[in-house]
């Protein structure tokens, strides 16, 4: 995958970060899904990301990130 | 199930792959994926040993989040080689048969959704167009000048402030809105991803659009040019624009298995 638009020039981490929840909403939110014998079950791989907010709360000292004051309160949606 | 046990990884459904297209990458567990065919139908699969892609197994790896990133990212490697290479429905992370016998009946089984879902993206890219608040603030969005002298004056100050702040959160999402009606007429499809959230993106801007586009292969320089005149038409937001990506979020079938 190519980025072909980037606006900012954020740190490395950031960047390796922002692309992988892009391919997480795609391969855990959409894709074919037909049950395996042996798949985890839909409400399961659904679960992943609420249970990947609460670990990287949890690993992060300095609390929840400040969201610009400006904002339109979008994590609601979650 | 005992330590031995394998399973087959389905990374991708698509109508034959070209062999040397599957030599040119390894699966989730350093596996050569091989092709399964069914009728017309082929389903591109790894052989996984199911002590750590067994559904337990993966219900603790996939709420690690390192685990989760190798996985994602090497079932990605797969689907993205095979849809280089043909037209390509991806499979949703995690969907495991017990052998080469399942897969078939699988194949069989949603041979007309699969059909349709692979009919849909041919010839086809997927993109995604993200938009959030421009980190700098609105024009309007402090009130400038000497502090109050008074409780009254320092009352209407802060109205004036929190008007100026709702004005702005109104052409924050009156600019995505426009940016996604102006995008739609060039897509086949669009789906609407949820906005992600910052503490698993890392990035703290508060994110206003998270849309998938399928857009015909040959409209692609179209679509990214439209996108740039867009985001330097709506300066209250950051755009940007990924892929081109297998086509993740339109090759869904309804058909789920009991």
């Amino acid at each position: 995958m190519t980025d072909v638009a980037r606006t900012d020039g954020g740190a490395p981490t950031t960047w390796e970060r922002a692309s992988l929840v892009d391919l997480l909403d795609r391969v855990l939110g959409t894709g074919v899904v037909i049950t395996g014998d042996i798949t985890l079950s839909i409400a399961d791989v659904d679960l992943v990301y609420v249970s990947l907010n609460a670990i990287i709360a949890s690993v992060r000292p300095d609390g929840p990130l400040p969201m610009p004051a400006a904002g339109p309160v979008v994590r609601e949606a979650w | 199930m005992n330590d031995m046990a394998r399973g087959a990884w389905v990374y991708a459904i698509c109508r034959g792959v070209d062999a040397e297209v599957l030599g040119t990458v390894r699966g989730v567990d350093g596996e050569a994926p091989r092709a399964v065919v069914g009728d017309d139908l082929t389903a591109v699969v790894g052989s996984v040993d199911l002590a750590r892609f067994g559904a337990d197994a993966l219900r603790r790896s996939l709420n690690d989040l390192d685990q989760l990133a190798a996985i994602a990212r090497a079932h990605h490697a797969v689907v993205e080689a095979v849809a280089t290479n043909r037209p390509t429905a991806p499979a949703r992370l995690a969907t495991v048969f017990e052998d080469e016998d399942g897969v078939r009946e699988m194949l069989a089984d949603h041979r007309e959704a699969l059909t349709r879902a692979l009919d849909h993206v041919a010839g086809r890219l997927e993109w995604g167009v993200k938009a959030y608040v421009a980190a700098r603030p609105g024009p309007a969005a402090e009130p400038a000048g000497p502090a109050p002298a008074t409780g009254t004056a320092y009352l209407s100050q802060r109205r004036a402030a929190l008007r100026a702040r709702e004005a702005s959160q109104h052409q924050v999402s009156a600019g995505a809105g426009s940016l996604a009606e102006r995008l739609a007429p060039l897509a086949v499809d669009v789906h609407r991803h949820r906005p992600q959230d910052p503490q698993l993106s890392g990035d703290t801007r508060a994110m206003v659009l998270n849309d998938a586009y399928l857009v015909e292969a040959d409209e692609a320089d179209a679509f990214a040019h439209t996108v740039t005149g867009l985001a330097d038409a709506h300066p209250e937001l950051s755009v940007e624009l990924t892929g081109p990506w297998p086509p993740y979020s339109f090759a869904v079938i309804e058909e789920v298995t009991p």
